[in-house]
């Protein structure tokens, strides 16, 4: 087998009809694991023994001719997705030695299918930052380049999937923590409709904006493990419920609005470049690609830097040193919260926790947070009209490909990096990220994102559009 | 808008201590931050704020687990307990520091 340009539709096949079994694919991504993660860090924790425990057991229900779409396929789970017995530590001090106490739904699901968990991918601190240098536990490098960040905070996830350290990987977007990765890591990244898929067991970090995800390779694998994942759930209250898919009334997409103006924001011309020529093919190939004019889009990054951390510093308030985490002894419980969370929380986090208190304080919560969901209400309005036009909305994912380390210390220039991405998280709609093509850096080729948001619900028109860019 | 920005006294607020070096480097950093979502005073909210379409969902009150059915495992992951709680320290103190 050639784990390079495999991908779960193909290892499915191969596995139904005994090519090779599901513990000597696992195998061989632990092997590879062995041989590269030294350099790229993509894991936190690998978990040899269980994986190939699972493995076996799916060979088993193989050989029963009990085949799942995922049965037997090796992944990689973002270190804030719980596995009960498993540490899941967000890549944080705070949650170092911190053993989940129950499984996410989303790997009640992927257990159910038979899949096997290869082990937790790094990421930034609790899912903030769009590079991995804010995990506590060191960056993860960009395959391509590795003195460039695989982009974040899902940053481990997609560069096990680039480095074929994983056939897969789940991840999360609460800004564009999947898309934005698997772009500068040359892969697809699916940000799913808020509410399709349960955020129970996910570690929290901007409420009204996470969402559950699939790295993966190609298209169809990105539907395959949607597909797995997905669906209402009781112990998620923001879970949407079930319905039909012929019910949704999607048909064949042809439409594909671009917000021209809102492109003017600093892209880099050959990024851009790759952008147009892309637009061209699909054209060429029987779109229609209008101009569309989303007049609020301007002002999403601003209303996610208020919202985002007025959420962050709501749901770590839970972690105070008192119930599970980190938890320094002093005289008073007051120190004890302070202390453990002065401990426990990176430099980002703390930042962030700080910036969420102001804004929702007295005096500024009006001006500040109460105006910014106000703000984010029209962006959701204008992607509401635009949908009334068009099928979906084009952007890149990113302005620039990978950056090297270190490159955007300041915490400003890193946010920035959200631009078009943020957009989505506010709005809740879904939007998927796929390769399309490299630019050249320092003699490096490296990889750029074509992104293409939809409307609620609606992934399979990002499925349908996303296989016609891959075949460009 | 020039916000007044007292970053010992949010501190407080979010139960998390810092140096004196991070308090001046977040003194630089927030403000800046401020400055830049600032951009939002100019968006135009009166023709068209309303409150999202969110939904409350609750689930019934009814069908409770078994009790003490997840005690232990909850209890495993706390960093010190008496008995089936969590133990805490002294939460008022009789004399002022």
């Amino acid at each position: 087998m050639d784990l390079s340009t495999l991908t779960i539709a193909q290892a499915r096949k191969d596995l139904d009809a005994k090519k090779y079994s599901a513990l000597e694919l696992t195998n061989a991504y632990l092997e590879n694991i062995k041989a590269k993660d030294a350099e790229i860090h993509a894991y936190l924790e690998v978990w040899e023994d269980s994986a190939r425990e699972e493995a076996r057991k799916a060979d088993e229900m193989i050989g029963e001719g009990k085949s799942l779409p995922l049965m037997g396929i090796p992944l990689a789970v973002k270190d804030n997705i719980l596995i009960e017995g498993r540490i899941a530590s967000a890549a944080s001090k705070m949650l170092e030695k911190y053993h989940a106490s129950y499984d996410a739904t989303v790997i009640t699901k992927l257990k159910a299918q038979g899949a096997v968990f290869l082990g937790r991918a790094n990421m930034d601190e609790f899912a903030m930052g769009s590079s991995t240098e804010n995990s506590a536990y060191g960056p993860s490098k960009n395959p391509h380049d590795t003195s460039r960040v695989p982009g974040g905070s899902s940053g481990g996830s997609a560069a096990a999937v680039s480095a074929n350290l994983a056939l897969a990987a789940l991840g999360s977007d609460t800004g564009g923590s999947i898309r934005q990765p698997a772009a500068l890591c040359g892969i697809v990244g699916l940000k799913t409709t808020y509410g399709s898929v349960s955020r129970s067991g996910l570690i929290a970090m901007g409420s009204s904006l996470d969402q559950i995800g699939p790295l993966t390779k190609t298209v169809e694998d990105s539907k395959i493990l949607f597909d797995a994942i997905r669906g209402h759930d009781p112990k998620d209250s923001t879970s949407l419920p079930d319905i039909p898919r012929s019910d949704l009334g999607i048909s064949k997409p042809k439409v594909i609005g671009v917000p021209r103006s809102f492109l003017k924001q600093g892209i880099e011309p050959d990024v851009l470049e790759h952008f147009e020529a892309m637009l061209e093919s699909l054209r060429k190939s029987g779109y229609e690609i209008h101009d569309i004019e989303l007049p609020n889009l301007s002002y999403g990054l601003p209303v996610y830097y208020i919202v985002m951390p007025a959420e962050v510093s709501t749901n770590l308030g839970r972690l105070d040193g008192i119930r599970y985490g980190l938890s320094v002894d002093a005289p008073s419980i007051l120190e004890t919260y302070e202390k453990s969370r002065a401990a426990g929380f990176g430099p980002e986090t703390r930042r962030r926790i700080i910036l969420g208190t102001f804004v929702l304080s007295s005096g500024y919560a009006d001006a500040y947070y109460r105006k910014a969901k106000a703000v984010r209400e029209l962006i959701r309005v204008d992607f509401d009209n635009a949908f009334k036009e068009v099928d979906a909305i084009a952007m890149p994912t990113t302005t620039s490909p990978a950056f090297k380390f270190g490159s955007k210390a300041d915490p400003l220039s890193m946010y920035l990096e959200d631009i078009f991405t943020v957009p989505v998280n506010l709005a809740g709609v879904p939007a998927i990220s796929v390769p399309m093509g490299n630019v050249m850096r320092d003699g490096k080729e490296l990889p750029t994102g074509f992104q293409l948001i939809t409307n609620n619900r609606c992934e399979e028109i990002l499925f349908s559009v996303g296989k016609d860019i891959e075949k460009q | 808008m020039k916000p007044n920005v007292d970053i010992k006294a949010l501190a407080k607020l979010a139960r998390l201590e810092l140096s004196a070096e991070e308090v001046s480097k977040l003194e630089k950093e927030i403000p800046t931050i401020l400055q830049f979502v600032d951009q939002i005073q100019s968006a135009n909210v009166s023709s068209e704020a309303k409150s999202p379409a969110l939904r409350n969902v609750m689930r019934a009150d009814a069908n409770p687990h078994e009790t003490g059915k997840f005690t232990e495992r909850l209890l495993e992951a706390a960093p010190a307990r008496e008995g089936d709680r969590i133990a805490v320290k002294q939460v008022v103190s009789r004399t002022k520091k």
